[in-house]
């Protein structure tokens, strides 16, 4: 089993094909892309592939020591161009091949006129641990 | 927990059991770990085995695992064995004891964090395991979280009290969190805060509580089936709780007559006009604005002026919403939020869309904005259309 980082980004991935913000769909357009997304990670749960999920805020800041004595420096909100994770999924697999496999699967989620958003996750193996038996 | 053992019940007499065994000479810390040893184990005996006085069951398995631990203790520090017998409890009288316990877990040396964890563990009688679950953090930093509390209170004297409001923002806070794994948290705190009521007489307890029921009572009809959040003005009002309603109503009728308004009256007095209402037209907005005028003198909060100008659009018609709004500061959370939605009772629907995807952008929780992203597509269609 490995573990793999599915990552959404609000920003810094390539477009997906069905470009259209959500605000901009009907209502109908995004309850039916909530229940995918509900329904994708309850089978994980029921597949025993699921780990973790979380959404976060659009908003954040860069933060770094400035030395002794002296308060952090922050920097944000975030410029523009700059890359925005918007959340992301935890899945323990088998393989690389059913990692991609699943994350093709979360992609393919409705958007805009009920049509797969065909959006780009990032996939990111986890460094494990070293393996008890080694020879 | 096992069927047939009201868990519930068992953990309602976690506070006086404990009390109990601090006036024994036990520390706070010790005899609180020796609780939960002995919850576990009535947990594990009483539905084969139930016994005719549980409190006295718990206050016995209870001091034995305090003096097996601090024997223990002893033993490693080669000191000399604390006495056997079990010492006559102290004079304090045994109703005060759940009220030292509440104050004590919400004394305000505590960061908010570690009071509410700590109320929930030692006068809730809930497992670390639970807590940590409700809260969505591992056990072991929930466990580290408690045991500092009870390092920071352990020079605290148990029986002096100070403000009743330290322990309301506590019980405020766990309600507020709601419900997630596989603890109620709003239920619980309903619990604690009926258990206070119970041991002190104090208007802004009841008024506490009143709220508290008045909210839970819509609780039901605040979600859609398919998990998204339905505004008040859109909730099936034949799905409320009518018995919480009732209760909570009656509660802060009793309150009010003392004419010691506090904050939580106030806010349940508001709750209360909307458990009120048979539909949302017939909502008393114009006794709603009053009731926020007496609370902007009472805690001059900037969200409670949100409130009010949201009050004020629905009394007065949106134009003097916006106008209250106004004087209000826009970087305030859910500013853009009442924004949009007096824009929209004003007829400018671009604006009203505008504001809500912006509003969604800002929103602190998933529910929240969804349902801001699900109002600006709402408007955006009809503008299509």
């Amino acid at each position: 089993m490995a573990k793999y980082l599915l990552l959404k980004h609000y920003r810094g991935a390539p477009a997906p094909v069905n470009d259209v913000s959500m605000d901009r769909w009907t209502p109908e357009e995004i309850s039916a892309h909530m229940t995918y997304m509900r329904d994708f990670a309850t089978r994980l749960e029921g597949t025993g592939e699921y780990v973790d999920g979380q959404a976060l805020s659009q908003e954040g800041t860069f933060v770094r020591y400035d030395g002794e004595g002296r308060p952090p420096v922050t920097d944000g909100p975030f410029a523009e161009t700059k890359d925005l994770i918007a959340g992301w999924m935890v899945i323990d697999v088998d393989s690389y091949e059913r990692a991609v496999e699943l994350a093709g699967e979360l992609s393919a989620a409705p958007g805009a006129g009920g049509k797969p958003i065909h959006e780009w996750l990032e996939l990111r193996p986890f460094l494990g641990t070293p393996p008890t038996v080694t020879e | 927990m096992s069927a047939g053992v009201d868990e519930a019940r068992i953990r309602s007499l976690t506070p006086s059991v404990l009390g109990i065994l601090v006036r024994r000479g036990a520390d706070f810390a010790a005899a609180e770990d020796a609780l939960q040893d002995a919850l576990v184990e009535a947990v594990r005996v009483w539905p084969a085995d139930p016994p005719r006085d549980p409190k006295g069951w718990l206050v016995t398995v209870a001091w034995r695992r305090f003096l097996d631990a601090a024997r223990a203790d002893a033993a490693r520090r080669r000191r000399e064995d604390l006495a056997d017998e079990e010492p006559p409890p102290g004079p304090a009288p045994a109703a005060d004891d759940t009220l030292n316990l509440y104050f004590l877990c919400a004394h305000p040396s505590l960061t908010p964090s570690s009071a509410v964890a700590l109320t929930l563990r030692a006068v809730g009688g809930l497992t670390t395991r639970q807590i940590a679950q409700a809260y969505l953090v591992p056990e072991a930093t929930m466990a580290q979280r408690i045991s500092r509390a009870k390092r920071t209170v352990s020079g605290v004297r148990f029986d002096r009290h100070g403000d009743v409001a330290t322990v309301l923002r506590v019980l405020y806070l766990v309600f507020n969190e709601g419900y997630s794994g596989d603890v109620d948290l709003a239920a619980e705190a309903i619990r604690l805060t009926r258990q206070l009521a119970s041991s002190i007489d104090h208007p802004e307890v009841s008024g506490l509580l009143a709220l508290m029921l008045l909210h839970h009572a819509r609780r039901a009809a605040r979600t859609a089936p398919d998990g998204s959040l339905v505004p008040l003005a859109e909730q099936d009002r034949t799905r409320w709780d009518t018995g919480a309603i009732a209760e909570g109503v009656h509660i802060l009728q009793a309150a009010l007559a003392r004419d010691r308004l506090g904050e939580f009256q106030a806010q349940a007095a508001v709750a209360a006009l909307h458990a009120d209402a048979p539909t949302a037209e017939e909502t008393d907005w114009v006794q709603i604005v009053e009731w926020y005028d007496e609370l902007l003198l009472l805690t001059d909060s900037p969200v409670i002026g949100l409130n009010r100008a949201v009050a004020v659009g629905e009394a007065d018609g949106p134009r003097a919403g916006l106008a209250a709004l106004a004087a209000l500061d826009d970087s305030l959370p859910r500013y853009d939020a009442v924004a949009a939605y007096l824009h929209e009772r004003d007829g400018d629907l671009t604006a009203a869309a505008r504001l809500y995807a912006v509003a969604a952008g800002k929103a602190h929780d998933l529910a929240e904005r969804d349902h801001l992203t699900r109002q600006a597509a709402r408007l955006h269609t009809l503008l299509r259309g």
